[in-house]
């Protein structure tokens, strides 16, 4: 009863958040009184046609943009009230990052760029080789470690991303269009690898996207319109 | 640790754009290095001059002479060590083109006076008992290949005629400054001779050289002199062997300021081209900046990167640039060897080549560092795809 009740405790808050973005004198509305909450371990996938803010309040949530009103609590911490150094220090300790086109360093071999956000750790070098070799393993790649990304296929250089995004053991992973790039058997691979990391690991995992067969494998779908949320908390009906 | 090695090799990931970029800044700091030799070897002969030596010349201008029945009067001021005196003589070896510094000099004392210039005694014997002798110093010995007991004719350009010569000593410089292309032969030999042919000419000296006893007399000998032929017909103005060479470099100032303002301008040029390689980099690295600070790396990170990143590239080109100098400061030297007898390169020069580049990579720096800094994380990524 004691683990059902630590897994409906919410990990993410989000209370009337409001978004625009300004180009020269014009002000574009992004996000309008956005409220709502993820429960922890929850796999969630934020769906929504071109321009509705999806990516927005994923960059929100994820500390890398800031809000122009409401606040976002992960955790026990506002992050809209940090500044840019305290968000950066936040985001290295609490955020596990996927993007669409991976976004490696192509001058880092497959192993130190899982290494590569373990230097803000105080992780000794040993440790953090050891660390970044065992989040390999955990996506397969250990034969590929010490190839350049351009050396790995796309579906490869993703799962070097996932790697990159759990070898912190952040609070939350947020995924952007992760298989948006890749095809149809890569994507089917990474999908598959998140849910495992959702479920037999517990992991807390955001996930925006347009494929309804990527949000298919989410338990929770959210829809936004227009910057607006049009839908209740509700279970994934696909 | 992680940084160094991104930024390493962030600065030779494009092989093509780094390695022009390099030989562009080698290029730049050759031609630096070779500028800034030129004006060290304009003022090498200023650099070489002994504070205690005196040069008294005819107050007017150095075209005119002095009387020989100074040398006794000068000797007898106090502080004097010893006194020599000589003549521009200007003489031409073959073709006008074969040009070298040539003096008629009292032997024995001017010998005395320059240390520096280094005879065997046997050499200095034969040079001091031969009337129609002359020593010449090693590299102009060595450019016509001369030897000892050789004849060489000069035409005179202010004393006309042929005048014939055996060379008696060829010396060697005692230190890298000494000049080693000049040509000394005895005054006698020149007086005699204008004797005869020019009466009103003889007996006339175009400087005299003054060895102190102290250095700190220097400038109370100068006085002393001066004022011993003040209101006499030839009027005197002594000055350090420094001040008169410096005189000379002051009649070509304009050419050496030319010369450091191109120098400059060649520093500016690359710092140009490097800022617009540095900007390019930027430009496509933007998407990875955005990432490690996605990840939590800072803006100290960011600007360690891309100056880092410039300073290497600066610096690789200013090696490059640093070693191509020295054997074309040889080469050069060796094709103007009349012009500059010491065309070395200086400590100064290396330090100056490394001063540039690191201006150069920082400044080229400055406004990629401000860009990447200053760009949002959200924008930044969105530039990637």
């Amino acid at each position: 009863m004691n683990i059902m009740a630590e897994q409906k405790q919410n990990i993410v808050e989000i209370r009337h958040l409001y978004k625009s973005y300004h180009r020269g004198s014009l002000v574009v509305p992004v996000l309008y009184d956005i409220t709502f909450d993820i429960v922890a371990g929850e796999f969630l996938a934020l769906m929504g046609p071109s321009g509705s803010g999806k990516t927005t309040l994923l960059n929100l949530l994820a500390g890398i943009d800031k809000a122009d009103e409401g606040s976002i609590r992960v955790g026990d911490m506002d992050i809209t009230t940090l500044s840019e150094t305290e968000l950066a220090h936040w985001r290295a300790n609490h955020v596990g990052f996927i993007f669409q086109f991976y976004n490696l360093i192509p001058v880092l071999k497959a192993v130190e760029n899982v290494e590569l956000p373990l230097h803000l750790t105080s992780l000794s070098k040993r440790e953090r080789r050891e660390h970044a070799e065992m989040a390999l393993h955990m996506v397969g790649l250990d034969h590929r470690m010490d190839h350049y990304p351009q050396e790995l296929s796309g579906g490869e250089q993703q799962r070097v991303a996932i790697a990159r995004a759990i070898v912190t053991d952040p609070t939350i992973l947020v995924a952007d269009e992760p298989t948006g790039d890749l095809d149809r058997v890569s994507a089917e691979e990474i999908l598959a690898m998140m849910e495992r990391l959702n479920t037999e690991m517990g992991k807390t995992i955001i996930m925006v996207t347009h494929d309804p067969r990527a949000a298919q494998r989410a338990k929770i779908l959210r829809h936004l319109d227009k910057g607006y949320l049009t839908d209740d908390d509700s279970q994934n009906p696909l | 640790m992680m940084i160094l090695k991104i930024l390493f090799r962030n600065a030779f990931h494009n092989k093509l754009r780094s390695g022009l970029t390099i030989l562009g800044i080698a290029v730049a700091i050759l031609a630096f290095g070779l500028l800034r030799t030129v004006i060290s070897s304009w003022y090498a002969g200023v650099e070489a001059a002994s504070t205690s030596r005196l040069v008294t010349r005819n107050a007017i201008s150095i075209i005119f002479t002095l009387p020989l029945s100074y040398n006794e009067k000068i000797r007898q001021i106090e502080g004097v060590k010893i006194v020599s005196y000589g003549n521009w003589f200007g003489g031409v070896y073959i073709d006008e083109k074969n040009f070298f510094p040539n003096f008629c000099v009292e032997p024995r004392t001017y010998l005395e006076i320059y240390p520096e210039f280094v005879l065997s005694p046997a050499e200095k014997k034969a040079f001091l008992a031969d009337r129609k002798g002359f020593v010449a110093g090693r590299k102009l010995a060595a450019k016509y290949g001369w030897k000892i007991g050789d004849g060489v004719t000069l035409k005179g350009t202010i004393y006309p005629g042929n005048w014939d010569f055996v060379l008696r000593g060829i010396y060697k410089g005692r230190d890298d400054t000494t000049d080693e292309t000049q040509f000394y032969f005895h005054w006698d030999y020149l007086n005699e001779t204008i004797k005869k042919v020019s009466p009103p000419r003889a007996d006339q000296v175009g400087f005299y050289m003054i060895a102190v006893t102290r250095p700190d007399l220097s400038a109370d000998v100068a006085l002393a002199v001066d004022k011993t032929f003040k209101n006499s017909l030839a009027e005197t103005l002594t000055e350090t062997e420094k001040a008169f060479n410096q005189g000379f470099i002051a009649m070509s100032g304009a050419i050496v300021t030319a010369i450091q303002m191109v120098s400059f301008v060649v520093i500016i040029i690359i710092m140009a081209v490097v800022a617009n390689t540095m900007a390019m980099t930027t430009r496509e690295r933007i998407g990875d900046y955005a990432i490690m600070k996605t990840l939590g790396f800072g803006g100290r990170d960011i600007t360690v990167l891309i100056f880092g990143e410039s300073l290497v590239i600066s610096l690789t080109g200013c090696l490059t640039g640093m070693i191509l100098t020295f054997p074309a400061a040889a080469a050069f030297g060796q094709a103007l060897a009349n012009f500059f007898p010491i065309f070395i390169v200086s400590t100064e020069t290396l330090y100056l080549d490394i001063l540039a580049a690191i201006l150069i990579g920082c400044l080229a720096a400055i406004i990629p560092t401000r860009q990447a800094i200053r760009i949002g994380i959200a924008d930044g990524l969105r530039r990637i795809g």
